[in-house]
């Protein structure tokens, strides 16, 4: 089984050809934005970049330089302003490691936001010229890196759009490939499950860790209204406990043994179902899973969002009928029929895995198609284990 | 007849794929055995429906696991939600 990849320096294979312009500052935001406006790249504004304090610097740097490297990234481009505490140097040489091609535009060297966005345009045109010639060439899919994520879910989430893409996940990894399932939030109260999956018992006891890490953390929170921690839109729908949540999160990353858990972006060094340690944040963790290396993205949702990657086609499955045909616009794939009856969960696993592979072969999604790239990096604790930070 | 998803043979709560008015007869499938049984409340749309009789302190079981714990009792027919359950894990630390 193979797949139409683009080839990089570095060995690994993409399934797109993506110019990146990364600012490295919010001050470089519209910059960025300026560069990429028409031309064949997308832009990654975000808020961070300037601190005092180190981890965050270092966080961001390497959650920069980690999505860089995704092999569905062609180029890159980073904006820096000049005098912020994020490294913009340390930025470049760390994606340049990886033999792609990549520049920088300081915005105070070139003299404002005018002459940035010019230099930036003449350099993201330059990159376009040196990719039209790339063409895909079959991959084995034991080369295919799945992350799979959830946001907005519902009570049905864990009951169809979970299993389904779970079985999907199964079948990908019954093929070779990789499996990355996160959100260590979104663990706890289902970790025993996964723990009787790992492999060995190093896998075991850092996938405890995590999980207790995570749970410490909840409880040095200052309690609000409520004291569960799920959202408000979770209890409308139905879910009533983090553990409820949890168990059907658990579902999406399907039934396999559990190979190896790695830290926010780190690229997992096992094939097989992988946990990485991210927030429950659906947009960061997806930058932790991409960072970390995959290609592709299966997103589940029930009451249904809009959001999608960078770097990465994402695919909306969503739990129900209704939401699906609400938000047509949004959702790639309707696991609705499970709830029905109309299809059992590998049907729709199947037809999940199908879409995989089309989307792996250039058929584009939802969140591409209306623009989607939303960038978010994860909070301290996530990053404060990162291995190359 | 209104339907409701058990997903594991071991849940003692089940879930309602559609919203269930007082005394309306749910069909419960999805794995074990297909029952009926007449809600006693109002369950909405993806809410959960007590199969069994739960006493306060009972564990909540669903997908085969513990989701948390009855706060109050419940009888087969009620439905199960924050205001007869709660969590056991993730909590705040006063809560």
């Amino acid at each position: 089984m193979t797949f139409q990849g683009y080839r990089r320096p570095d060995g690994q294979a993409g399934i797109r050809n993506y110019i990146l312009v990364m600012p490295t500052v919010i001050c470089a935001n519209q910059v960025a934005t300026g560069i990429a406006e028409g031309l064949p790249a997308v832009a990654i504004p975000h808020v961070y970049g300037c601190s005092f304090d180190g981890r965050d610097n270092a966080a961001l740097e390497y959650t920069l330089i980690g999505v860089g490297r995704n092999p569905n990234v062609a180029a890159v481009l980073v904006v820096t302003l000049g005098c912020e505490t994020a490294s913009g140097e340390k930025v470049v040489a760390g994606i340049a490691e990886s033999g792609k091609p990549v520049a920088r535009v300081d915005i105070q060297e070139e003299g404002g936001t005018l002459r940035a966005i010019a230099r930036g345009r003449e350099l993201v045109e330059g990159f376009a010229r040196e990719i039209e010639g790339l063409r895909p060439k079959p991959v084995p899919v034991e080369e295919l890196i799945l992350a799979v994520e959830c946001g907005a879910s519902d009570a049905f989430s864990g009951l169809s759009a979970n299993p389904a893409v779970g079985a999907a996940a199964d079948l990908l990894v019954e093929a070779g490939g990789t499996v990355i399932l996160s959100e260590t939030s979104e663990i706890i109260g289902a970790e025993q499950v996964l723990a009787r999956r790992c492999v060995d018992a190093e896998t075991r006891e850092r996938l405890l860790n995590i999980v207790e890490q995570q749970e410490s953390a909840f409880r040095s929170f200052e309690e609000h209204a409520g004291g569960v921690y799920i959202a408000p839109g979770n209890i409308a729908g139905g879910l009533t406990t983090l553990e409820e949540k949890s168990l059907g999160c658990i579902r999406k990353g399907g039934t396999t043994p559990v190979r190896e858990v790695v830290a926010f972006g780190e690229r997992p060094s096992r094939r097989g179902l992988v946990v990485m340690d991210t927030p429950g944040h659906d947009v960061a963790s997806m930058i932790g899973m991409v960072a970390g290396g995959a290609q592709v993205i299966c997103f589940t949702t029930g009451r249904g969002t809009p959001t999608g990657c960078p770097v990465a086609p994402v695919i909306k499955v969503c739990s129900n009928t209704e939401t699906s045909r609400h938000m047509a616009d949004n959702i790639d794939l309707d696991a609705g029929t499970i709830l029905s009856g109309e299809e059992s969960i590998e049907d729709v696993g199947r037809r999940i895995f199908e879409r995989v592979l089309a989307v792996a072969n250039g058929e584009r999604t939802c969140s591409e198609l209306l623009g989607h790239a939303e960038f978010m990096i994860g909070r301290r604790r996530e990053i404060g284990i990162c291995p190359r930070g | 007849m209104k339907r409701a998803i058990r997903i594991d043979p071991h849940d003692n709560v089940a879930t309602a794929v559609e919203a269930v008015a007082p005394d309306e007869e749910v069909r419960i499938s999805g794995s074990g055995e297909e029952i009926t049984l007449a809600a006693r409340e109002a369950v909405p749309r993806g809410h959960k429906v007590a199969l069994a009789a739960l006493r306060a302190g009972d564990h909540v079981v669903k997908y085969g696991e513990v989701i948390g714990r009855m706060t109050a009792e419940a009888r087969p027919g009620d439905c199960v939600h924050i205001h007869n359950m709660e969590a056991i894990r993730g909590r705040r630390r006063s809560a």
